[in-house]
């Protein structure tokens, strides 16, 4: 992985901090990466990560399959919700600006109805996400989608608040 | 012998819905049609051979098959007034007394090492004569099979109907944490012995579909987090990865024939269409273009069409394009959801998942006349699958947090739940015949 990229990441993922905090997971890949290395919480006070010389070149903000963020939909919609497309452009503008960067785009359903139809369900929410990134600018070489439906649920309870948790696309960070 | 991974609980009867009056003569119907279970004797079969006692008790999985199917009531032992092992030693006076209506006895004779016959005779007690007689080799292991099948006999002569308790179901089961799962694509028999474990995976596994000839299962494997379809052997474990487009590569099934498999595919914009690849030649060909969800593509029996799930109108509905092309018609109308089509092996009827007042319910669409029958009753049923009979219907339910399997007759009057043993179980498929 080159600086570069790390950079940018590291960039994005304060970003997504600052404008989108509730989105981040837990746990915080941005706090699980510095815990790992040598860096201090002070230096992501300064926020001042944009020249990247500041950061060790052993640290990998995200690595392979890490979640980089989580988009939630309504009951049978995959329409994106505005407060979540500001966050999507800035993933799209990085994407544009490393043609090296790779995401995966996972979309997901909740349990009711049929399986296969709900895999279905899962690709459009994956789709209307990796459409809005292809028009500020990411490449297509750039995203994969995949849809597992109900198959892999965030929550496990049978009533609407785990079913809102499990309507949602994961993006992934590749390698 | 494996384990039973099923405890079998018997709910009789009970459930039909219908949203509107038309069905309601129906429900009364079939309500009256629900009481009776016709009283039977499975006489304990005879033993000739070394050891004191029979290595097995075919009476009792028989017994058990006719108790398990909910229209047959066989006696207790201690009730029988004789207990004859052929049939020159029955005295129908002593069972049309008790009610009785049929009688099966039989023999199990060693003939060497490991080698037996089965015997047994079915006699109607009214018309005091013999339905049927047969007999069978076996040996130790192939017993249990060969009582299923004598069950499937005795039943098919009593009911007019073929019976299916020698025939398999391949299911998919998760267990392990909810953040580490392990999916096992599991075949065992229909009454839930011998189970195998065909696949695992900590990815999903989904939609299994058996070849017509009992050998292969297709299924969806997630490995490697992107989807393919795969033909396995169950035999040899041998698997062949057949579709592994970018993106979607959904809902196999078997054609008739077994030469095909229709499928989903989703291809990189992500627009899933119905596609059939031919096995041999490995070539697919795209029937659907809508730029809706077309999916969970279904065989007629015939071979000649193909049915599939559908929102191209909105919600999800069942349509039906000819398996060569063309343009398809829509089937079901009643109802906002509709989905996951299969069809009856006698190609008279649709079993589809319906949304019933709120609940995801298996329903029966008669082909003919359009009527549909909600048959469970459960908030989340899905994943219907006929019997090769087209008598019976397993789909899975949900039982807490977990899924379980339920059987219920196309008729909606005996439904049965088969508990598992743990894990959340899902997507029965029902085996054709077994080949003898």
């Amino acid at each position: 992985m080159t600086i570069f990229r790390m950079t940018m990441a590291a960039a994005l993922a304060l970003q997504l901090l600052a404008c989108a905090s509730q989105e981040i997971p837990d746990p915080d890949p941005l706090d699980s990466g510095m815990s790992d290395s040598s860096a201090t919480t002070d230096e992501f006070d300064e926020r001042d990560l944009g020249a990247g010389e500041e950061i060790p070149s052993d640290v990998d903000f995200y690595a392979d399959g890490d979640l980089i963020m989580t988009i939630y939909f309504d009951f049978d919609q995959s329409e994106i919700r505005p407060d979540d497309q500001a966050t999507l452009e800035q993933h799209a503008n990085r994407l544009a600006n490393d043609s090296g960067a790779r995401v995966r785009l996972e979309g997901h359903a909740d349990e009711r109805g049929s399986r296969e139809y709900n895999i279905g369900l899962g690709e459009r929410r994956a789709q209307s996400v990796r459409r809005l990134l292809l028009i500020q600018g990411a490449s297509a070489a750039q995203i994969s989608t995949v849809s597992f439906g109900e198959e892999r649920p965030a929550a496990f309870g049978s009533d609407e608040d785990s079913w809102a948790l499990n309507r949602r696309v994961e993006i992934k960070y590749l390698n | 012998m494996g384990t039973s991974f099923f405890r079998v609980t018997l709910v009789i009867g009970l459930f039909v819905a219908g949203a509107n009056n038309a069905l309601a003569q129906l429900r009364i119907e079939i309500t009256e049609g629900a009481g009776r279970r016709t009283p039977v004797a499975v006489v304990p079969f005879g033993w000739e051979g070394e050891a004191s006692e029979a290595p097995y008790d075919i009476a009792a999985v028989i017994a058990a098959d006719l108790q398990r199917s909910g229209r047959f009531a066989p006696i207790p032992e201690r009730n029988m007034l004789q207990k004859p092992t052929r049939g020159v030693e029955l005295d129908f006076d002593d069972w049309s007394v008790l009610g009785v209506e049929a009688v099966v006895l039989g023999r199990l004779t060693q003939t060497g090492g490991n080698a037996y016959s089965v015997q047994f005779q079915l006699f109607d007690v009214y018309r005091r004569e013999q339905l049927v007689g047969y007999r069978m080799p076996a040996s130790v292991g192939t017993m249990r099979s060969q009582a299923h099948r004598a069950a499937d006999m005795i039943y098919e002569k009593l009911t007019g109907i073929p019976g299916v308790f020698g025939t398999r179901v391949a299911y998919v089961n998760a267990t392990g944490s909810e953040r580490n799962r392990l999916y096992s694509l599991i075949v065992s028999d229909i009454d839930g012995e011998n189970e195998n474990v065909i696949m695992e995976s900590k990815d999903p596994i989904m939609s299994p579909a058996w070849s017509p000839d009992s050998r292969r299962l297709a299924y969806v494997s997630f490995e490697g987090n992107r989807s393919r379809i795969f033909v396995q052997t169950l035999r040899t474990g041998n698997r062949l990865e057949v579709s592994s487009r970018p993106g979607i590569n959904g809902s196999p099934a078997f054609s008739p024939d077994g030469r095909k498999l229709v499928l989903t595919l989703g291809g990189a914009d992500g627009n899933l269409d119905i596609n059939v690849l031919d096995l041999s030649s490995r070539q697919f060909t795209r029937l659907t273009t809508n730029r809706a969800i077309d999916t969970e593509g279904s065989w007629s029996p015939d071979g000649n069409h193909i049915y599939f799930t559908s929102d191209r109108g909105g919600g999800p509905q069942v349509y039906r394009i000819a398996a060569n092309g063309g343009s398809p018609q829509r089937v079901t109308f009643e109802g906002s959801y509709n989905a996951r089509p299969r069809l009856s092996p006698d190609g008279k009827k649709l079993a589809l998942v319906h949304l019933d007042r709120g609940n995801y319910r298996i329903a029966v669409m008669d082909l003919a006349s359009s009527d549909l029958l909600v048959l469970s009753a459960g908030r989340q049923d899905e994943s219907p699958s006929f019997a090769p009979n087209s008598d019976v219907l397993i789909y899975a339910t949900r039982q807490g947090r977990n899924g379980v399997l339920e059987t219920v007759s196309a008729d909606g009057l005996i439904r049965q739940r088969l508990a598992s043993g743990g894990g959340d179980v899902r997507e029965p498929v029902w085996s054709p015949f077994p080949r003898y």
